[in-house]
């Protein structure tokens, strides 16, 4: 290595260069082009040869978003089903966690990953069904029922990964001291494991957030969420392409902001196994 | 690196109890909760649609048993048969693809750079983007008249391309949009690989003047296998079950040419409402992805484990 010349020491650093682009290009290509769809006029989105930067930048189709269709709603759909699910799954979900890590049981772990292995769409026709002889279809309640679908299985799975990699010995002296296992539960394993129900929650919350065919199948017209919407009213009604670009944006931007701020926490998650929703 | 411990846990869970038994046997009372919930939205759907395969299952009508006629339909249906071959050729790509570049990839990421980690975060983007909206933003990209991709084809002297709309590229078009959103996944679990590797072996293979594509290929691929087997089994599942993409952006067409089992699946059930023939798609397709899923933990297993 020390006998590398210069002009190899400098041709080493370019093809690295050069790797790093190729390998990032692809992202930043598809974003940039987005935000461009979503800020020019559609005289320009129509133009061929394609006009990449908008000039002027104009804000009409974010308008168009939020005037012609109830944007707003469908965002607090959205926040009412993952925020429920995510809620219900964390209230079970930590609880189980930590029990099958104690516990040791195998059988309990296996029926989570066949879970994390099934198809969503698997679950959509019985739970159709069922909600129909209900009466449910196109309410909030039925998705967020649904939703628990993608959340349990994540936070109970990251959840047994956490609590395992935390030492029983303080539970098990605070329970010599009279401490019940709920109270261990309660005052000791939980306080340690948040760094790992703050993950499990982001990711639950990422996957159910993303979902689509749920609300598509179950939402109606009510219960839409976003996600749906995006892809029901406006790519139906309004096929010009600024206000989807625009759209397609603001559905994801909740989801790429905690990318951004929240990255150290979704990587851990991701690789401790809480991999994908269906 | 304490990555994938959940599944190691698992492996391991026979081992013997360090616990007093009357501290353990109170445990199971805080899976209480979440079993109701599962057995209510997870394993009674997994039963319920067993049940319903077995029935020609009319939605707000009456039901027929015909005990397995569906499942004999099923696997005398061409279009069936089209769709198991669309999936395995979607998942055989669609695994394969990330699979290396997500690998060379993370040893990149590995190395440190100005800039490292904006453009990683840039990069695992697309896998976190909500997967409709990235759909419909690909969908306008592969207009064949007005699409970003044929303009930049023909700045470089390549021919406009039928993307989406012609049955020879529709397949190999959906796979693109697979590579680029699924890539970051396997680059992450290689690269938490990396991150936990040891370093006396390179340092003993400098001393005896190991060039660095040998360290590559003896130290390095090898410690890395089982992240990458890892990374393996996760795409393969994913792939198989991948929906939305293709769902919005073709939407199995033109004709049935992209139509995966999700796809019939979904179709048979909430366009043609066949719901005991659906029923019987998805338990043969629980089946399937059970057994492969099994199959490559297997594997997994009997690959050295020293993460």
């Amino acid at each position: 290595m020390e006998g590398e010349s210069l002009v190899l020491k400098v041709l080493r650093k370019a093809a690295f260069a050069f790797a790093v682009f190729v390998l990032v290009s692809p992202a930043i290509l598809f974003f940039l082009w987005t935000i461009s769809l979503s800020f020019k006029s559609e005289i320009d989105n129509m133009a061929f040869p394609p006009v990449f930067v908008p000039s002027p930048p104009t804000l009409a189709n974010y308008e168009t978003v939020f005037s012609r269709n109830d944007f707003l709603g469908y965002f607090i759909n959205s926040v009412l089903v993952t925020g429920g699910a995510v809620l219900i799954g964390l209230l079970v979900g930590v609880p189980a966690g930590y029990g099958i890590a104690r516990s040791k049981s195998s059988r309990f772990a296996i029926v989570i990953l066949i879970a994390r292995m099934t198809p969503a769409l698997s679950y959509l026709i019985p739970l159709f069904i069922v909600f129909q002889l209900l009466g449910m279809v196109g309410t909030i309640g039925a998705l967020i029922v649904t939703h628990l679908v993608i959340t349990i299985p994540i936070i109970v799975w990251i959840m047994i990964g956490y609590f395992e990699s935390l030492p029983a010995e303080l539970e098990d002296a605070a329970m010599v001291d009279g401490c019940t296992t709920w109270q261990a539960f309660r005052h000791i394993a939980v306080p340690l494991a948040r760094p790992g129900i703050v993950i499990s929650s982001i990711l639950a919350f990422i996957f159910s957030w993303n979902n689509f065919i749920f609300s598509v199948v179950l939402g109606g017209k009510q219960a839409r969420t976003l996600p749906s919407a995006v892809y029901n009213v406006l790519s139906f009604e309004q096929v010009s392409w600024g206000p989807l670009a625009a759209a397609a944006l603001l559905v994801s931007l909740p989801v790429l902001l905690l990318t951004v701020f929240a990255q150290k926490q979704i990587v851990a998650g991701l690789s401790a196994g809480g991999l994908k929703d269906g | 690196m304490t990555a994938v411990s959940p599944a190691a846990g698992l492996v391991e869970s026979d081992e013997p109890q360090a616990e007093s038994p009357d501290f353990k046997r109170n445990y199971w009372v805080f899976a209480v909760p979440a079993t109701v919930v599962i057995l209510a939205v997870i394993v009674f759907p997994w039963l319920f649609t067993v049940y319903m395969s077995f029935h020609i299952w009319e939605i707000g009508g009456g039901t027929t048993f015909v005990w397995l006629d569906n499942y004999r339909q099923l696997f005398a249906d061409q279009r069936f048969h089209e769709a198991l071959v669309h999936t395995l050729v979607f998942t055989l790509l669609a695994t394969l693809i990330p699979i290396v570049l997500g690998t060379l990839a993370a040893l990149v990421f590995h190395r440190e750079f100005r800039g490292r980690g904006i453009l990683r975060t840039i990069f695992v983007m697309p896998m976190m983007a909500t997967p409709v909206a990235i759909a419909l933003v690909w969908t306008m990209m592969f207009h064949p008249q007005l699409g970003v991709l044929n303009y930049l084809l023909s700045q470089v002297g390549i021919p406009p391309q039928a993307w989406v709309y012609s049955p020879s590229t529709v397949i190999p078009t959906l796979v693109l949009v697979e590579v680029w959103q699924w890539t970051p996944l396997v680059m992450l679990i290689v690269l938490g690989g990396l991150a936990g590797l040891p370093r006396e072996p390179y340092e003993s293979a400098l001393i005896d003047g190991a060039n660095s594509f040998q360290m590559f290929v003896h130290i390095t691929f090898p410690l890395l296998w089982p992240f990458i087997l890892v990374a393996l089994i996760i795409r393969v599942i994913d792939a198989l079950k991948v929906f939305d993409t293709i769902f919005v952006i073709s939407s199995g067409g033109p004709g049935t040419a992209s139509e995966t089992i999700n796809i019939f699946l979904y179709l048979q059930a909430f366009a043609y409402y066949n719901i005991g023939y659906a029923s019987a798609v998805v338990v043969v397709f629980f089946a399937v992805i059970v057994a492969i899923s099994l199959l490559m933990l297997h594997v997994r297993q009997k690959t050295k484990w020293n993460a």
